[in-house]
């Protein structure tokens, strides 16, 4: 790389991490300012775990994303063989065009525009709230499902049709052949469906806004509530502790990423034998 | 697609599209017929362009820095400040993400994939913290105001204003431009530069008659990943424009907690054919450029 190069990616590293440094230092600031650094000190991380509310909201967003994640993958993997295996072409564009609305439509669309869907079927129903834990996870499987399927998608295609064929004329029946044959080659596909569907939900905060209702608080909207007052740096010290857990399943991802690739090329070799054996 | 005809269990299809084809029915397209549906409705869902007529003719009074004050259309101002606001912040994220992705793109691979990583990396971060960080360093008795005065220089006030503002939505959505504009070069073919480049074209002929052309695409999706979480936000203007500047975004909040929905509905409504109308125009532009290059 040349000298202007690096110069200027590292400005731009500079401007990128210079809010996430800063935050870093400061979740360890003995005192409550969020400017001028006194000293080093645990408290904030302290007074965060003993803050139950947010502890709860952090449980409540595990427990939501991964809801919405596991429904998601089952759910857009199915779709993406259906939409794989359709022939009418005006129907595939017709799938294609919806599933990217969630995509390219502003979040506060589609939490408006879901919002009001529930809303007024629980009119209809006359419920005195509409909005729940439920509103909620079926707001995150909505805009969980493109990333499913726009990863499980491309795998299929890439994949060699024979295969399948020649696992059926082997006498596989076709749940046998998708277990065998099809959902080991497109496995990467789903899983990175699943941990983007994981990451999104767990992310997710506009949407959230406005289809939750108050029994049922995630972790970004505890934020959003925290940051409307004064803030202490345990907001800082929570921080902190997102990013080094989401640095580190980063890096596993990608170590796990890397070592798939090879199981998965030594196991789709062992079951072209299998399947000749047979 | 040259696929083999005849794929194996086709009928099967059907029943394989079942759950999603209603799911995305009711909750993708139900919804948006229903965001047109209150725009059109008053509360007891009978017909009326009140709501919409309200969002162009509605007035209130703005206070000029000078102190003068005059009538202006409320959500008329507000709707030309959300673009003004995001088409600036996505130029800006435009012209430092372009040279960025172009770099990244011809470093070596390991490089490129550490170079990912890292511009990945604040996106993991939750954008509430990401903004919240800014208005930390950005305020008047601020880190970077604290450094200014340790050198001897004169405070900066920039919390409150538009400036800030635009820090924030470039900030939060930065990665946003680069991605899809690297992924793009990353895939170009380096013999194309070096054909122009033996065919007499200099750094900047290559530059404007080949990589821009065909890196349009990233450029294309990198905008549209910008610009459309740029004006539909409504925490960065809280945050950082000490609510001074209203945007789309608060609009619609401000009516959806104020239990106005029919109103959020309009206000959205339109913010959603405008946004349309705005992408339609631009690919059509961007395309033109693309066929009149060659």
């Amino acid at each position: 790389m040349k000298w202007s190069s690096k110069l200027y990616t590292t400005l731009i590293f500079i401007f990128l991490f210079a809010p996430i440094v800063i935050l870093l230092v400061f979740s360890f600031n003995e005192a409550k300012s969020l400017s001028v650094f006194s000293g080093f000190s645990f408290r904030w991380y302290e007074e965060l775990f003993s803050d139950e509310a947010t502890l709860e909201s952090l449980k409540n967003s595990l427990i939501l994303a991964l809801s919405a994640t596991v429904i998601s993958t089952v759910m857009g993997t199915v779709a993406a063989l259906g939409i794989y295996r359709l022939r009418k072409k005006w129907y595939r564009a017709l799938l294609n065009t919806v599933t990217n609305i969630p995509m390219i439509n502003p979040d506060i669309i589609t939490g408006i525009s879901m919002m009001l869907l529930f809303v007024f079927v629980g009119r209809m129903f006359s419920a005195s709230t509409s909005l729940n834990f439920w509103t909620m996870l079926i707001a995150h499987v909505t805009f969980c499902l493109p990333y499913v399927i726009f990863q499980v998608l491309p795998k299929l295609n890439q994949m060699d049709g024979d295969l399948m064929e020649a696992a059926q004329d082997l006498g596989c029946t076709p749940f046998r052949a998708f277990f065998k044959v099809t959902l080991p080659e497109i496995l990467p596909g789903i899983i990175t469906g699943a941990i983007m569907a994981f990451t999104l939900s767990l992310d997710d905060f506009v949407i959230s806004y406005f289809t939750s209702g108050n029994d049922f608080q995630t972790l970004p909207i505890r934020i959003y509530g925290m940051t409307k007052k004064t803030v202490t740096p345990k907001m800082y010290a929570l921080a902190t502790i997102i990013f080094f857990v989401t640095l580190a399943l980063l890096l596993l991802n990608n170590l796990v990423d890397n070592d798939d690739s090879r199981k998965l090329r030594e196991k789709k070799k062992k079951s072209k034998a299998e399947l000749l054996e047979e | 697609m040259q696929k083999k005809e005849p794929r194996l269990n086709g009928g099967r299809a059907g029943a394989l599209l079942a759950p999603y084809s209603l799911w995305s029915l009711i909750f993708i397209l139900v919804p948006l017929v229903f965001v047109a549906y209150y725009a059109f409705t008053d509360e007891s869902f009978r017909f009326t362009t009140e709501n919409i007529t309200r969002f162009f003719t509605a007035t209130s009074n703005l206070k000029a820095d000078d102190g003068t004050v005059s009538e202006v259309r409320t959500y008329l101002v507000i709707f030309s400040r959300s673009f003004k606001l995001a088409l600036i912040s996505t130029l800006i994220c435009l012209v430092l993400g372009y040279p960025m992705a172009y770099i990244m793109a011809r470093a070596k691979v390991r490089t490129q994939k550490t170079m990912m990583t890292l511009v990945m990396i604040p996106m993991w971060m939750n954008f509430l913290i990401r903004t919240y960080a800014w208005m930390t360093i950005l305020q008047d008795t601020g880190i970077l105001n604290n450094f200014l005065t340790g050198l001897g220089l004169p405070v900066v006030r920039i919390i409150g204003t538009e400036t800030a503002v635009v820090i924030g939505m470039v900030y939060d959505f930065f990665p946003y431009m680069i991605l899809p504009i690297y992924s793009i070069m990353a895939k170009m073919d380096v013999k194309l530069l070096e054909a122009a480049r033996d065919l007499g074209c200099n750094g900047f002929g290559v530059l404007k008659r080949v990589i821009f052309p065909l890196s349009l695409p990233g450029v294309i999706s990198g905008v549209t990943m910008v610009l459309i979480p740029s004006i539909s936000t409504f925490y960065i203007s809280q945050k950082l424009g000490n609510g001074k500047f209203f945007l789309i975004g608060d609009a619609i909040e401000g009516q959806y907690i104020a239990n106005n929905l029919h109103f959020a509905a309009a206000i959205a409504f339109i913010m959603m054919v405008i946004l349309l109308v705005f992408m339609g125009v631009f690919r059509y532009l961007t395309s033109k450029v693309v066929s009149g290059g060659e």
